[in-house]
């Protein structure tokens, strides 16, 4: 079974970060993965996004155009995808700066304020992690101990002073 | 082996490291820019140079003098700085000189786009220069084999003394993936009959050179060249057969393309069409034999590219028409999607 994922938003809200934690997580489960990232123009200012599939087989294509979850960031990567993921998928996304209405049944969407959530916590630019903390809770793709192990692969040495951060972060999407 | 998570880029460079590669010479353009970093980072710890050129003919000339000493050295570009170093690729294959060159396709032509594409096709496998000759070209379609090639490239270069390519795209030279790395391996191809690496009064100077005003030796030169060729054509072409058994129609298609129609093939499989895939890993050596033995079942062949159709000559001619080839491509830096070539296959399987 492979597990298609979709990360989009904003150039410097971590999307590409966020995503490479999730394929680091499915690197530590021994798990098949790919991990794309989009290179054109938006992602010198405008949105970006970020494709990764996690398998127990090899991977075909890693262009993720039908996501099983999707993390949306900001409200044209919110409105841009929701039309796109699979019936009975998975939508994350940031209610302080979304506005999340949707209609469509057959998915299930999670909004939490997770912008806000990051600056009542001073974890200013979190949002992205907090939204993992969600993903994991409610699809179970990861334990938190492989999340963890993720974060640490990919927090550079030179920022390690910023790991406990982000596992604050993972919780409190865990605990929303 | 530890499984490292790489973008295709920066494995490209970890594997030439590795391979033996001494000298780098390069020009930044997307989306490639991430192999030449990683090699100003890495390429002096491991007692190599790393050199950005002030354009790309620079680059690969600098390349043509590293190699004449004997020692392993590339560069690699995007489509249009393929293009500026066609002429110093060109001079490299008439001095009879190994290196490694590696096109991280975008769209084209002109400047065309950033986007991943395969329109450089004709240019890497046909004529890559002015002048009668060939070089190797591997076409990776994950980033594990974008390590494995490049130590490929470098011994096969040596070996037939011949510039080799590593034909990718901007999807795989951006993608990460798990990939595992092999020893360093000690550079063994004995270069001592030809280097030009100072002759220290003790033996005849070695001269690299690629006139030769005189039409009678040029011509043995070529001719010689051509032999070394058809034993290339012979021992070194590569591909994959995927469910090519009992296959009704023959898919054809290389690189980050083939990882698309992999997962077509699959969903057609799964709709009970007896769909196969044939993927060449050298695209000059074509492997003939290969793919004449993947569609012996077939009804009909459908290539699959992004570009307007450039591999489909090949495929026709190495089954010399026998069967109908159709074709589907998208180009621009415009990626198929594994439906829309379920439709195709829907399509042309069909009209049998």
């Amino acid at each position: 079974m492979t597990t298609e994922i979709l990360l989009a938003g904003f150039g410097g809200q971590g999307v590409l970060f966020a995503g490479k934690i999730l394929a680091y997580c499915g690197l530590m489960d021994e798990k098949e993965l790919s991990w794309l990232p989009s290179y054109g123009p938006e992602m010198r200012g405008g949105t970006a996004n970020c494709s990764v599939c996690i398998s127990d087989d090899p991977i075909g294509s890693p262009l993720v155009l039908t996501p099983d979850i999707l993390i949306a960031m900001n409200q044209p990567s919110f409105d841009k995808f929701i039309g796109a993921v699979k019936p009975g998928g998975k939508v994350f996304a940031d209610s302080t700066l979304i506005d999340t209405a949707c209609d469509r049944t057959d998915i299930e969407v999670y909004t939490i304020p997770s912008t806000q959530m990051a600056d009542d916590n001073e974890l200013k630019g979190g949002s992205n992690i907090i939204l993992l903390g969600k993903l994991i809770k409610e699809t179970g793709l990861f334990t938190l101990d492989t999340m963890k192990k993720g974060i640490e692969k990919v927090v550079p040495p030179s920022k390690a002073h910023l790991i406990a951060n982000n596992f604050k972060a993972i919780e409190l999407g865990m605990n929303a | 082996m530890e499984r490292n998570l790489m973008k295709g880029n920066e494995a490209l460079a970890e594997a030439a490291i590795r391979a033996g590669c001494k000298c780098f010479f390069g020009y930044p353009i997307t989306p490639q820019t991430e192999l030449a970093a990683y090699m100003a980072k890495r390429m002096h710890k491991a007692g190599g140079v790393f050199l950005q050129a002030e354009s790309e003919i620079a680059a690969i000339n600098m390349v043509l003098g590293a190699a004449s000493t004997g020692v392993r050295a590339m560069t690699s570009s995007s489509s249009p700085g393929i293009s500026l170093k066609g002429e110093g690729i060109s001079y490299l294959a008439g001095s009879d000189l190994p290196a490694v060159i590696i096109n991280v396709q975008r769209g084209g032509p002109g400047l065309g786009g950033i986007q991943p594409s395969q329109a450089d096709y004709w240019q890497a496998t046909k004529a890559l220069g002015h002048g009668d000759f060939h070089i190797l070209v591997y076409a990776p379609a994950s980033v594990q084999e974008m390590v494995d090639m490049v130590v490929k490239a470098f011994d096969t270069a040596d070996k037939y003394r011949m510039p080799a390519m590593i034909l990718a795209d901007g999807l795989l030279g951006q993608m990460m993936e798990p990939v595992e790395f092999p020893e360093i391996i000690e550079n063994s191809a004995d270069k001592s009959g030809w280097a030009a690496n100072g002759h220290g009064n003790k033996r005849e100077h070695h001269i690299i050179n690629s006139l030769y005003l005189q039409a009678d030796l040029l011509e043995d030169k070529v001719v010689e060249r051509f032999r070394r060729y058809e034993t290339v054509k012979a021992d070194e072409t590569d591909a994959e057969l995927y469910l090519t058994d009992d296959c009704d129609i023959l898919l054809t298609a290389y690189g980050a393309t083939a990882r698309v129609v992999k997962s077509a093939v699959n969903s057609a499989r799964e709709q009970g069409i007896k769909a196969g895939m044939f993927r060449p890993k050298t695209l000059w050596p074509f492997p003939v034999k290969e793919l004449n033995k993947a569609c012996e079942t077939a009804s009909c062949i459908l290539d699959v590219e992004m570009s307007m159709g450039q591999m489909i000559d090949d495929v026709k001619l190495a089954i010399n028409c026998s069967k109908p080839v159709h074709f589907y491509g998208r180009t621009g830096g415009v990626i198929p999607t594994p439906a829309e070539i379920l439709e195709e296959i829907k399509k042309v399987g069909g009209a049998k």
